[in-house]
């Protein structure tokens, strides 16, 4: 099969987890993604370990986001470095970027002054704030973001304080919005011959990622509120949220209140009708609570389904890995380095059928400098 | 010209996942023709997901679903069915997110499809894949976050496994469903070839977790330790998270703890002096800092970490946000007219174009509401009439 982004060539300024996971989506796809790292040190998230898990001179989170990528070091304020760059862009058909607003500017790699060197490069800007506006200069860091845009107040029950999602979900729909302007601009570009800017923010996409909320709240300033036991989502009714059980924890979606009774055998939901779910949301989560703790996670699920009620058990890791509806799907993968392997997962898209692998590992710093100074010669 | 102008999409999809991917499309300028069943159409239209409702219909659907057309047709009807393949001879992309089979049976699948438009991008999400023991399962976004581990990641070491808040799986593989068919639009543009696309809610709740995923694997399987106190992320290390202050919450993410030290005059914290130290003992020196920090208002540590560059954020619900300068700015809040002139306030694409939002005037269809409308523009009714003729003689 041929990778859909063969031959596209993509620049990577970019640094941490927002822009660079937008170019292992392009690299996954088949794009050829170039990171221009600064000779000292380069992305620093080379030296930020999560758990304090390193590969070598990397964390093993940087190879986690940043393998099939190659690396090329330049200083961007040294002459001679900065007209390799430029031949590079001359060559190159996407640039992503996530500094803050006036860094490239300041470096002479604007839109403006790139689209001068290479007028049909699809250039992706990734901002915390936007450009403009009070908070365009504050730091854009992920759990900033979720507590800034509200989506810390969907999370956890009404009593809880404010509680944020515990991954870097903000960084990752950014970067995959990212790709989304990426792929249609260059897809608009093979008809019209023109390049294209394109502009997200951390603030943006995290809205962006809230819009059933949002738009819920604009038409019933009440309506969007954590319920008090339970909660899975704020907008939705009984019995919606996980449960504890008697050995475990079982989550329930959405459902017919009298279904739900007849398979719980629970008489105390006899008075509810379907219009209650919302209404009487606290007091028929807290009957379904105290009813489920009484037996085993098992037990619930049979009845549960056998009534074709929408429930599964919560499993963590261990549970999840070492069931066959997990490894069907083959998403992990063993990626060589010299002295070690390291297991991470596969893109999640399947194309043609087949599923994406690769074993190329994230690059050394200035790994592919040379090499690429010799196809620019 | 709008980057995907002249690109008919036939979405079959309903709820979020897929419905989630074409409001992207729509958004870049495709043309998207939802096919509903007559009678009821996108189960979203009606099914309890908010306890508000517009013009019958819950206000979520009218969220994914703005700038759409809906077509309404029985696929199990010979003639609607007919009707359908001239529709999706015309068309760039076909999405669906049925239960793996469903397609097929209908006479939808891809290779069927494949027979009708050879160079159609086809684009599928399912719950689980197309193949194990979970495949018949329900792709519903809470239970998937309850099977992938994701709830582990989330609240406070002595608390139950805790949900995300919002559709998140949904909304990721609906996501990761338009990289696919971008990506395929794109090598369609060179070598003229259509393709497959498949993405299931399981793989994206995985993908979604790469991060601390890859950790998982590479650390002997040890599972992820939430922290005692205002867990933000089980794999980083303090101070990370949110606080309560006398007035309210901050947000405290990535720190030097002997800087926050110094600022709080927390002398307790001077001797965290060894960094490794601060994933080991985050919950000490975490409880430290919210003893502190309750001592004083938001506006007040704000002001003292700030100046220092110290990553930190006041905590705001939507009342709070939407009356900021700072979200006033980004123009996110759009007003979209449905056909029954009711006005419907929502969120545009967060992507902007060579300086331009991308966004639109048109709400939600009313189920059906276009079908003479694209009949007309698609010759859908030329053959059925001569099929018509040709049985009736």
């Amino acid at each position: 099969m041929v990778l859909p982004l063969q031959g596209v060539v993509v620049l990577e300024f970019s640094q941490y987890l927002s822009g660079p996971s937008a170019g292992l989506r392009l690299a996954d796809l088949g794009a050829r993604v170039i990171k221009i790292e600064r000779p000292e040190g380069g992305d620093p998230s080379r030296k930020l370990a999560i758990k304090n898990l390193w590969i070598g001179d990397d964390a093993l989170n940087f190879h986690t986001i940043n393998r099939n990528k190659e690396s090329f070091t330049a200083n961007l304020k040294d002459k001679d470095d900065f007209e390799l760059v430029k031949k590079l862009i001359q060559k190159a058909d996407v640039i992503t970027h996530n500094f803050r607003p006036g860094v490239m500017e300041r470096m002479g790699l604007s839109y403006e002054d790139v689209k001068k060197i290479n007028e049909k490069i699809i250039y992706a800007e990734i901002t915390g704030y936007g450009k403009e506006g009070p908070w365009s200069m504050k730091p854009g860091q992920d759990l900033l973001i979720q507590s800034i845009s509200g989506l810390t107040y969907t999370t956890g029950n009404s009593d809880d304080d404010p509680m944020p999602f515990g991954l870097s979900v903000i960084d990752s729909i950014c970067g995959i919005h990212a790709v989304q302007g990426i792929l249609a601009a260059l897809i608009s570009r093979q008809k019209t011959g023109k390049g294209a800017y394109v502009e997200l923010s951390l603030l943006e996409s995290a809205i962006a990622l809230q819009f059933e909320l949002f738009t819920t709240w604009f038409l019933d300033n009440n309506s969007v509120k954590r319920s008090k036991v339970s909660n899975g989502n704020p907008l939705l009714g009984a019995p919606y949220g996980i449960y504890e059980t008697k050995d475990g924890y079982i989550a329930l979606a959405m459902m017919n209140i009298q279904t739900l009774r007849r398979a719980l055998e629970c008489a105390e939901l006899d008075q509810f009708h379907q219009g209650d779910v919302f209404q009487k949301r606290d007091e028929i989560k807290a009957i379904i609570r105290d009813v489920l703790k009484h037996h085993t996670t098992d037990h619930w699920l049979s009845l549960l389904h056998k009534h074709h009620l929408w429930a599964a058990e919560v499993k963590d890791w261990k549970q999840l890995s070492q069931h066959e509806g997990y490894k069907v799907l083959g998403m992990e993968q063993e990626i060589r380095l010299q002295d070690h392997s390291i297991i991470t997962t596969r893109c999640p898209i399947r194309i043609d059928g087949e599923k994406l692998y690769v074993n190329k590992p994230a690059p050394a710093l200035g790994k592919d400098t040379e090499k690429i100074k010799n196809e620019l010669a | 010209m709008k980057l995907l102008q002249d690109i008919v999409v036939i979405d079959f999809s309903q709820f979020l996942s897929g419905p989630s991917a074409s409001l992207c499309l729509s958004d870049f300028g495709a043309e998207v023709i939802k096919i509903e069943k007559p009678g009821t159409g996108d189960i979203c239209r009606e099914l309890y997901v908010s306890d508000v409702v517009v013009d019958g219909e819950s206000s979520i659907f009218h969220a994914i679903n703005r700038n759409k057309k809906s077509y309404a047709a029985d696929l199990k009807n010979p003639k609607d069915a007919e009707k359908i393949r001239k529709l999706i001879a015309a068309a760039d992309v076909v999405i669906h997110n049925f239960r793996p089979g469903v397609m097929e049976r209908l006479g939808f699948g891809y290779e069927a499809v494949k027979k009708i438009n050879p160079s159609v991008i086809y684009a599928a999400v399912s719950g689980f894949g197309e193949t194990g023991e979970w495949k018949h399962l329900p792709g519903q976004d809470l239970l998937l976050q309850a099977l992938s581990g994701i709830t582990w990641l989330n609240n406070s070491s002595h608390a139950a496994p805790t949900p995300m808040g919002v559709s998140v799986i949904d909304i990721f593989s609906g996501a990761h469903l338009v990289q696919g068919i971008l990506s395929l639009l794109y090598r369609r543009g060179i070598t003229g070839e259509g393709g497959l696309v498949q993405v299931s809610m399981l793989e994206s709740a995985l993908d979604f977790q790469f991060e601390a995923l890859t950790c998982f694997y590479n650390d002997g399987n040890a599972l992820p330790q939430r922290s005692a106190i205002n867990s933000g992320h089980a794999y980083v290390a303090a101070p990370y998270g949110i606080y309560k202050t006398k007035d309210g919450y901050i947000a405290l993410a990535m720190a030097d703890i002997l800087l926050l030290a110094e600022l709080t005059g927390c002398e307790k914290l001077k001797a965290y002096k060894d960094k490794r130290e601060w994933f080991a003992k985050r919950d000490e020196i975490k409880a430290l800092l919210r003893e502190r920090l309750l001592e004083n208002t938001t506006s007040y540590w704000l002001s003292i970490f700030e100046p220092k560059d110290i990553w930190c954020s006041r905590v705001l619900n939507y009342e709070e946000l939407t009356q900021e300068e700072g979200y006033k700015a980004l123009n996110m809040e759009i007003v979209v007219q449905t056909s029954n002139g009711l006005s419907i306030k929502t969120i545009r694409s967060p992507i902007k174009i060579n300086g331009k939002v991308l966004s639109g005037s048109k709400g939600a269809p009313a189920l059906g509401e276009h079908n003479a409308l694209i009949e007309a523009q698609y010759k859908l009714n030329q053959n059925i009439s001569e099929v018509q003729t040709v049985s009736d003689e």
